[in-house]
């Protein structure tokens, strides 16, 4: 009776274990059935890098907004980046620490606020500041960039800190005795050491710029057609797939599918580059 | 390091102008955090000092209309979600990471291949767990959009960050507890329940707080699978949308300023909670002493 039991729990846990296996099978699957006929019948190569998106007219080109997804993550990473590798040796090297258990819970907090009420926040602050200063609507590639840095703030911080940290605490001691000053040898030998965790942390925000869609949707501006400027509106995949969603049949939702399979298939790429890095950190 | 790297103001001053490299980064590091720190504050400071006064009874009404624009339904449906996506999503992740600590043995070719879906899982973006949410449960299951289609949907997304925090409270647990249990002549179900679990349970609650955190949080993977009508469904199978569709609609609507603004403070609040109970379940492992 207890043999029996025990194997039984052991199967149990076994198909528990299954079940995230099963569920991103189910996930490509799924996706992919769906979204790749789509780009076979509009021509793969109109598809991808067609620059036109007119659902009334049947011509779906989602180039421009895989132009804007790359340009407003790379814009999150210009404003994110430089900020949150330098928070994160704030934390891990210069944070007396009394202040560093005030820090650390505010930086999860960052983290923890949900993707809306920073899309509200950029909608009431940031889009009103860039109207004044540039003029326009204000909804631009910039202000979604700006936003977006800030939200990745909490993955560079934390990815980059625990990197930082891993680093033998004989490096800096070493860097000291030779007469370097405390900032020279956490610049010039702590941060090249940890420099491929830094870099993982980096790789991360990307992925969660990339897929970040309320936020964006809120500030961006949303036009579909090809990015015109840092100070012009922009429409990334994530915020193609949930505008039109709602209304979309046939064709129409199938190209919007298939734009989900693009993004998957950029995120599984970001993905096992992290995987990679991180193999290599450790 | 503290007492070796112990100067005096002046003396650092003195320092830093013979090496103005330094006196730089030095500048840099602490601008930054500040920085950091500073969008945080002025973020939550903004939203609470202009949400505040909006916060009335009325947002709090039992039906929601267009004159109160309550919160409340959506508020309790926040509730039902979270209470569902963790009955789904709490027994499987905890399972597997059993599973993965306590049954496999090491160099599993299988363990592997769970532990790279799990990753997978957790850097795909919610806009794509909606579309398949969509595709699978409200289209191919024909749940339409639902209360249950939305709570299958975000228990797959928050699968991975339960199972990861469960495997990680397993294996600190000192294998010197398995061991005694294992002397003491128990089998290997009743040692993982009445010993390792009981042993673990505040970093597994610290995970699944997080995740309670990250489903009221979400929005993108819910407006296509669970919807957007504002009222409290009579059952699982029809449409309620939680506080951040909520405010997403209402944000993106644009005619109820102030009580966006105001429902922005409701979710501050409790994601604010939420973190706090969070790291207090998390203290409890390290009995306090960890940083």
């Amino acid at each position: 009776m207890k043999r029996y039991k025990e194997g039984l729990m052991k199967f149990v846990f076994f198909i528990a274990a299954c079940t995230s296996v099963l569920a991103v099978a189910l996930i490509c699957a799924f996706l992919f059935a769906n979204g790749v006929p789509a780009i076979f019948k509009i021509g793969a190569a109109d598809f991808l890098l067609g620059k036109v998106w007119t659902p009334n007219n049947d011509i779906y080109g989602i180039w421009p907004m895989i132009l804007g997804s790359v340009y407003v993550t790379a814009g999150a990473i210009i404003a994110g980046v430089p900020v949150g590798i330098l928070t994160a040796v704030f934390m891990a090297r210069f944070c007396p620490k009394r202040i560093y258990k005030i820090i650390k819970p505010a930086i999860e907090l960052l983290a923890g606020i949900p993707s809306v009420v920073y899309g509200f926040f950029g909608l009431v602050v940031v889009v009103p500041y860039v109207r004044e200063i540039f003029g326009g609507t204000g909804s631009t590639m910039l202000t979604a960039s700006v936003l977006l840095g800030i939200m990745i703030l909490p993955t560079i911080v934390g990815v980059s800190e625990s990197a930082i940290r891993a680093v033998p605490q004989t490096y800096y001691e070493g860097a000291l005795a030779l007469g370097a000053s405390h900032e020279r040898s956490v610049f010039s030998v702590l941060l090249p050491a940890a420099k491929s965790g830094i870099f993982a942390g980096v790789i991360l925000g990307v992925g969660r710029a990339i897929g970040e869609t309320m936020a964006v949707i809120m500030v961006a501006g949303n036009q579909a057609r090809m990015p015109a400027g840092f100070l012009k509106g922009v429409r990334t995949m994530t915020a193609n797939i949930v505008i039109e969603m709602g209304y979309a049949t046939d064709l129409h939702r199938e190209a919007l599918i298939a734009t989900g399979v693009v993004l998957f298939v950029f995120i599984l790429l970001i993905n096992i580059s992290f995987s990679l890095l991180k193999r290599r950190m450790l | 390091m503290d007492t070796i790297n112990r100067r005096t103001f002046r003396q650092r001053m003195v320092s830093y102008r013979r090496d103005p490299a330094s006196f730089i980064l030095f500048l840099l590091v602490y601008t930054c955090a500040a920085l950091t720190i500073g969008v945080l504050l002025f973020l939550i400071g903004y939203i609470l000092v202009k949400g505040a006064p909006y916060l009335d009874a009325s947002l709090f009404a039992l039906k929601y209309d267009s004159t109160n624009v309550s919160l409340f339904p959506a508020l309790i449906n926040t509730v039902t979600m979270t209470l569902l996506s963790l009955m789904i999503a709490a027994p499987v992740g905890i399972f597997s990471a059993v599973y993965l600590v306590e049954y496999a043995k090491r160099g599993n070719r299988f363990v592997g291949i769970i532990r790279m879906t799990a990753e997978t899982l957790s850097g795909i973006p919610s806009i794509v767990y909606g579309l398949f949410g969509f595709l699978f449960f409200v289209t191919v299951l024909k749940w339409g959009y639902s209360l249950l289609a939305g709570a299958f949907t975000l228990a797959i997304m928050i699968l991975p960050l339960i199972m990861r925090t469960t495997e990680e409270a397993l294996l600190a647990v000192s294998d010197a507890y398995r061991e005694g249990s294992f002397g003491l002549g128990a089998g290997r179900l009743r040692t993982v329940f009445r010993i390792v679990l009981p042993c673990a349970v505040p970093g597994i609650l610290a995970g699944v707080i997080l995740a309670v955190g990250r489903i009221v949080g979400e929005t993108a993977a819910l407006i296509y699978t669970a919807g957007t009508v504002a009222k409290i469904p009579s059952d699982l199978l029809s449409s309620g949308r939680t506080l951040s569709v909520h405010m997403y609609a209402l944000a993106s609507e644009g005619l109820h300023v102030g009580q966006s603004y105001a429902t922005a403070v409701v979710l501050l609040i409790i994601v604010v909670g939420i973190n706090a109970l969070s790291a207090f379940a998390a203290k409890k492992i390290t009995g306090g002493k960890g940083v």
